[in-house]
């Protein structure tokens, strides 16, 4: 067993277990239960692999970033999860979740979001399965993500605005799971990060792993490589992250790189830096590393991506961090922005803002010029045009 | 009065402390006892309240406008022994208590005299592996939930863990949910009394008049009403009225 994977208890380390009132244990155990034996069954692989393949458009390409790689003198590849069904990583889960829910018996599937991607990559398996969805979303992103809310309803989707505290991501997790407490029989929570109670953390990040799973072997095909020497992603809650490290984790040459969002600079008040400016306390479900004051209350925290803008990080991440195994970093607003536009204009790929944040820790990299750097590009900039033609002027 | 196995129609009554003002707490919970209140939750705010309902969810918020902290709490309790004489649980969720330290929390709740807490989202299994032990040494009973969901096996292992009383969750729900009490409740509810657990029970969660506090109490020890009596002080003079709401009930 890997050290830096989930023990038979939920935990990585001192971070993860199941912080849950008594009204969602029994929710909860049936997953730690069930969730292994489900996805472990040959006939849910078989289903799994072969809508991630027909319905997805797996596996998605490991693209040598030829000008990319030029500019910063390496080798850098990315691996398109853009290029995924609803134009991200996230459908990798949800699909996963999906067929879990069935095999479950749940009826009713519920979600948080806060951009919208998680809630239209739910939306969509549940309307590839025909199954009720209720999409928690927060009052303020509503109002800035309504191309996302439109694509929920098209598919049939009910979105229920959370209006309770801050009223964005954090408070669209609260709503979800109050939903579930209060219908604890029928429906299925999809979490959309490798965050919340466990088993969430694991099986998310399982789900995911596929991204690194192909990466291995693609790597091998186009360079003879086993592994390769540098493998970075962004962290909000940590999901892609969580895909793209999953196979090489036990790789110790391979270094990890993770990188934050720093809003306006870390020390700015402004920022979703968790690594850098949290503490050891529980949120939603797990103990991990989060935002907080002296008090313990939840700092809302700021990012000008919306998927990167949450106060915690998984549980695993908080591991990963703590145990030196991945360095965590972070990226500002403007030096993510100036990342995307310059991946756009080099290779013609314009890339989600949230993956931009990784892009942008190339340039306080330095090279030698051998290496080969994988880089999770996790989703699409289409949701992004608005915010890219406002900051650049477009 | 005492929470034993012997008492019967015990009435509780849970507020958050700092609503509707940062000191309104003592006040409170002092007209509360002569009016008659037998036992007092004493909720310390959270910012992210995932097991209550919108009345309470808002109490928190405010509070937490008004400036309440643990610090400022436990320093407003110092006067709780020479204002209130009956049993005290702190209630609230985790991340503040683990913040504030859970040694130096329950070595304050010992030096102010409260008898315990109710933290809903700290599991048994973290309570017994991380902090049992320290709760123990200060004599600080921590109280479990149990819903109708919750298993028979489980029931008994929280009943060997507690050392105070049980809560009975009336419903799987969260505060505030004005359920009627229905015969499955009451079939719920007898299992409960039927199983003669040790520790006393007591059930939340949906009380809010004299119906529903007789129905529940004709099983167990007694009862709590949250949500119902937080709408209460939202009213201007709060205070005079708190009499004539606990005899409205008991």
């Amino acid at each position: 067993m890997s050290k830096y994977q989930v023990n038979q208890k939920g935990y990585y380390g001192p971070f993860g277990g199941a912080y849950i009132p008594e009204m969602l244990y029994p929710n909860v155990e049936e997953l730690q239960q069930q969730y292994l034996s489900i996805i472990e069954d040959p006939s849910f692989k078989e289903e799994f692999e072969q809508l991630l393949r027909d319905y997805v458009g797996r596996p998605s390409p490991l693209y040598p970033a030829k000008r990319l790689s030029e500019k910063y003198g390496t080798n850098i590849f990315l691996k398109r999860e853009d290029l995924n069904h609803t134009g991200a990583h996230k459908i990798n889960n949800t699909i996963g979740q999906i067929l879990l829910a069935e095999k479950l018996g749940k009826k009713r599937i519920i979600a948080e979001t806060g951009a919208g991607q998680h809630g239209v990559a739910t939306a969509t398996v549940c309307a590839l399965k025909g199954l009720e969805c209720v999409v928690y979303m927060g009052e303020i992103d509503i109002q800035r993500q309504a191309p996302n809310v439109a694509r929920m309803k098209m598919m049939g989707a009910t979105v229920i605005a959370a209006t309770s505290g801050s009223k964005t991501l954090k408070d669209a997790t609260n709503e979800a799971l109050r939903d579930w407490i209060n219908n604890p029989v029928d429906t299925h929570y999809i979490i959309g990060s490798v965050v919340g109670p466990h088993p969430y953390p694991d099986m998310v990040a399982r789900f995911q792993s596929i991204i690194s799973e192909e990466t291995r072997k693609q790597l091998l095909e186009k360079t003879g490589k086993a592994t390769p020497d540098i493998v970075m992603a962004c962290v909000g809650g940590g999901s892609n992250a969580a895909g793209m490290f999953y196979h090489f984790l036990d790789d110790e040459d391979v270094q990890i790189i993770a990188v934050e969002a720093a809003g306006h600079g870390v020390d700015s008040g402004e920022s979703a830096a968790t690594t850098q400016l949290g503490q050891e306390g529980v949120l939603h479900g797990s103990r991990s590393i989060l935002m907080q004051t002296e008090d313990g209350q939840v700092i809302e925290p700021y990012s000008i991506s919306a998927g990167l803008d949450y106060p915690g990080i998984g549980p695993q991440h908080a591991w990963l961090f703590k145990s030196g195994r991945g360095t965590y970093v972070s990226a500002t607003d403007e030096e993510a922005m100036n990342a995307g536009l310059l991946l756009t204009k080099l290779e013609g790929i314009i890339p989600a803002i949230e993956s931009s944040h990784a892009l942008a820790h190339l340039e306080k990299m330095t090279f030698k010029g051998d290496e080969t750097v994988v880089i999770c590009l996790s989703g699409r900039g289409d949701k992004d045009l608005d915010n890219y033609m406002k900051y650049f002027g477009f | 009065m005492q929470i034993n196995k012997q008492a019967n129609g015990l009435l509780s009554i849970y507020f958050t402390a700092g609503y509707p003002s940062l000191d309104s707490t003592l006040d409170i919970a002092e007209a509360l006892e002569k009016a008659g209140a037998d036992f007092l939750e004493i909720g310390f705010p959270y910012s992210d309240p995932v097991a209550d309902g919108p009345t309470i969810q808002h109490s928190s918020e405010e509070a937490l406008k008004n400036g309440m902290t643990l610090n400022i709490l436990f320093e407003q309790l110092k006067d709780l022994r020479i204002r209130v004489s009956i049993p005290v649980y702190l209630m609230g969720y985790v991340n503040p208590v683990i913040q504030y330290g859970v040694e130096n929390f329950c070595n304050k709740c010992k030096e102010v005299g409260v008898n315990g807490t109710i933290i809903p989202d700290l599991p048994m299994y973290e309570y017994e592996e991380l902090y049992q032990d320290v709760f123990k040494e200060n004599g600080i009973s921590n109280i479990f939930l149990v819903t109708p969901q919750t298993s028979e096996a489980r029931i008994r292992k929280i009943d060997d863990l507690s050392t105070s009383f049980i809560y009975l969750l009336s419903s799987n729900a969260t505060t505030g949910k004005q359920l009627a009490i229905q015969e499955q409740s009451e079939a719920y509810f007898k299992r409960i009394k039927d199983m003669d657990l040790k520790n006393p029970v007591v059930i939340g969660f949906g009380i809010h008049d004299r119906d529903t506090f007789r129905k529940a109490t004709s099983y167990v020890n007694g009862a709590i009403v949250g949500t119902a009596f937080v709408k209460l002080l939202a009213a201007d003079s709060y205070l005079d009225k708190i009499s004539d709401f606990i005899q409205g009930i008991k």
